[in-house]
């Protein structure tokens, strides 16, 4: 398949110490990727330069074969969408114009939104389930909601590819699994390309197609789940011993620690 | 997409605005009646003016009316609009609902500016203006942009190194000030009532040399609601939506302050407003900047208009400088509203 994001040989510091080394990386289109690795390995580092937050010092990436530093902002925003992790809101906005913005990089300056982009977002409201929401404000919805709220913006940039800085991590059970069907769902259907960081092995197990396993900057794995969630991988990489459990042939691993 | 409630809500401010400036037109220490006042403004309007008959007003009252009365209140319905506009814009770009038209050190530097020119005896009129405005005026740029620069880092600016070069600039000339004062004590009233704020002596030519940059200036400002609103909630969410989150805080700065050094050069330093405004009609019709910029530019005329007829009607015979009164009701009114707001997570 062909890569949509394709890292070559990054290297990425924010005063001396490298805090990415070295990374090759190629995402095929339509893939679901998780990225892991403990705290502090590099993993938000490393999405905030896929998607033009930070500069790498040496190596490049390309996003469909463009140099990701010269694609112009809307452009980008129109390929790229991203889900940061949550942050607070200090103003206060309609949950509906919230998503609206997402529409924002196909917009022109004095052009105002109409019929189509409407319909845009309430398709997206819909499919995360977040239309209820609409007049709420965003300043006083729970944080799962909240978490919703901000895959139906990025949902209405029509993205091909969707980062995710781990989505799930302030979320019950109940909303994990909602938000990980949901970016499943929007990964076989529409075809996107899903990137997200997670903390949870168990579940970047269940949902990914590749994983990648990140230690201290360095890719030290990226396979698939069966292939990268083995005993001696997640000993080197957290120094934590686990088992690994299969209940058959078809079904992914799961790991608990010993 | 302006919400229909809200056109309304905005229809009925500028009926208010409206009302108000032929309202305050009445008062003072001559008091010409509300029909008379209208009438004299009528007159004056191109094509309709003849309909009406003037004859029977008294000329002294139309020479009060056009030239000392409406040049005056719409100058300080104009400051108003520009410093409330300029507030709701740098607490966006600094997400500080804090933040005010006076962050940059506008306000320094251009008290220090009109100090200089007040001590070099400078008050001479150029196009209606006294010399100490030009040199305000110029002194509130040069600060904006030591501030600007002081806070730089390569191509970044950032906020709170923005917030702290501007303090501690201002700290700077204000000491300047202070020892201009001491060596000058017999202008020390002239330079205190400067700083404190007035629109005495408006004139038209004033009126419409700020005007114009007044108003290309807001309306640019109006243009970028969209990247404002993304802004924010949060700058990288904004460059991943497409916006140029530096670019645009840039264009924003520069003009902002250029618009709160215009209003400065022909006011003085008028707190309050642009910190109150914003706020307030935050709390009404949301953040959303396509809606808050232009009410602000309203809201803030109202407000301002308010305090200067208090100003120059309260008592008789001396007039209190207009920022007394702004900060006088200002701040007690913000207190409250802060307090009342807390609870709801409201800045
Ligand atoms: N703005 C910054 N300036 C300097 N160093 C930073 C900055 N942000 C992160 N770092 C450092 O870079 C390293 C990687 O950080 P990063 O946030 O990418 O880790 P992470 O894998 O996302 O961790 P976590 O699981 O805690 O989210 C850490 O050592 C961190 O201290
Ligand atoms: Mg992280």
């Amino acid at each position: 398949m062909k890569p949509i994001v394709n890292i070559e040989n990054l290297h990425f510091k924010y005063d001396e110490a490298e805090i990415l080394k070295a990374i090759d990386l190629n995402v095929p289109q339509g893939s679901f990727l998780s990225i892991l690795g403990p705290n502090g390995s590099g993993k938000t580092t490393l999405l905030k330069n896929i998607c033009n937050l930070l500069h790498p010092h040496k190596g490049s990436i390309m996003i469909e074969d463009k140099e990701v530093e010269r694609i112009k902002y809307k452009n980008l925003a129109r390929v790229i969408a991203v889900v940061h992790q949550g942050t607070d809101v200090q103003f206060d906005f309609a949950v509906y114009d919230v998503v609206m913005m997402g529409r924002f990089p196909y917009l022109k300056r004095f052009q105002t939104e109409g019929k189509e982009d409407e319909r845009i977002v309430k398709k997206a409201m819909e499919d995360t389930s977040t239309w209820e929401l609409r007049d709420k404000s965003i300043s006083e919805i729970s944080g799962g909601e909240r978490q919703r709220v901000l895959i139906a913006r990025a949902l209405t940039q029509q993205p091909k590819v969707l980062i995710l800085d781990e989505p799930i991590s302030h979320l019950d059970i109940k909303y994990q699994i909602e938000i990980l069907d949901l970016c499943k769902t929007l990964n076989k259907e529409h075809n996107i390309t899903v990137i997200t960081t997670l903390h949870d092995i168990n579940m970047a197990s269940r949902y990914s197609d590749y994983i990648v396993l990140l230690e201290k900057g360095n890719i030290r794995k990226m396979d698939t789940p069966e292939r990268v969630l083995t005993e001696e991988n997640i000993e080197e990489v957290y120094g934590i011993k686990v088992d690994l459990i299969r209940r058959n042939e078809n079904e992914r691993p799961i790991i608990i620690p010993k | 997409m302006i919400k229909k409630l809200y056109k309304t809500k905005i229809l009925v401010l500028l009926i208010v605005l409206l009302f108000l400036i032929l309202f305050s037109i009445t008062l003072g220490a001559v008091k010409i009646p509300f029909i008379e006042t209208v009438k004299i403004i009528i007159s004056k309007i191109k094509f309709i003016g003849n309909r009406v008959n003037v004859e029977t007003i008294k000329d002294s009252n139309i020479f009060i009316v056009m030239n000392i009365r409406l040049p005056r209140i719409l100058m300080a319905s104009l400051v108003g609009a520009i410093l409330s506009v300029v507030g709701a814009s740098y607490q966006a770009i600094f997400k500080n609902p804090m933040a005010d038209p006076f962050v940059m050190g506008v306000s320094s530097g251009a008290a220090f500016g009109a100090t200089l020119g007040i001590i070099l005896g400078l008050n001479k009129g150029i196009l209606g203006f006294g010399l100490t405005s030009v040199i305000a005026f110029a002194g509130a740029l040069l600060t904006t942009f030591l501030v600007y620069n002081l806070a730089r880092v390569g191509n970044k600016i950032s906020t709170t190194a923005i917030l702290l070069a501007g303090i501690v600039v201002s700290s700077l000339l204000s000491s300047g000030i202070s020892l201009m004062m001491i060596f000058n004590k017999d202008e020390l009233i002239n330079i205190v009532s400067w700083t404190l704020g007035s629109f005495n002596g408006s004139s038209w030519t004033q009126l419409l040399v700020i005007s114009i940059p007044a108003t290309i200036g807001t309306i640019f400002l109006t243009t970028y609601s969209k990247e404002l609103n993304a802004i924010v909630l949060g700058e990288d969410q904004a460059q991943n939506l497409g916006v140029n989150v530096e670019l645009t805080k840039k264009i924003i700065l520069v003009t902002a302050s250029f618009l709160a050094a215009c209003a400065v050069s022909v006011s003085g330093i008028i707190g309050f407003v642009g910190l109150i405004i914003p706020h307030l009609l935050r709390l009404v019709f949301g953040s959303d900047h396509r809606i808050l910029l232009p009410v602000s530019v309203i809201g803030g005329s109202i407000f301002l208009l308010i305090c200067d007829t208090l100003a120059r009607t309260m008592l008789s015979g001396i007039e209190i400088p207009v920022g007394i009164i702004t900060s006088l009701f200002g701040g007690p009114f913000f207190l409250y509203l802060l307090k009342r707001n807390r609870s709801k997570n409201l800045i």
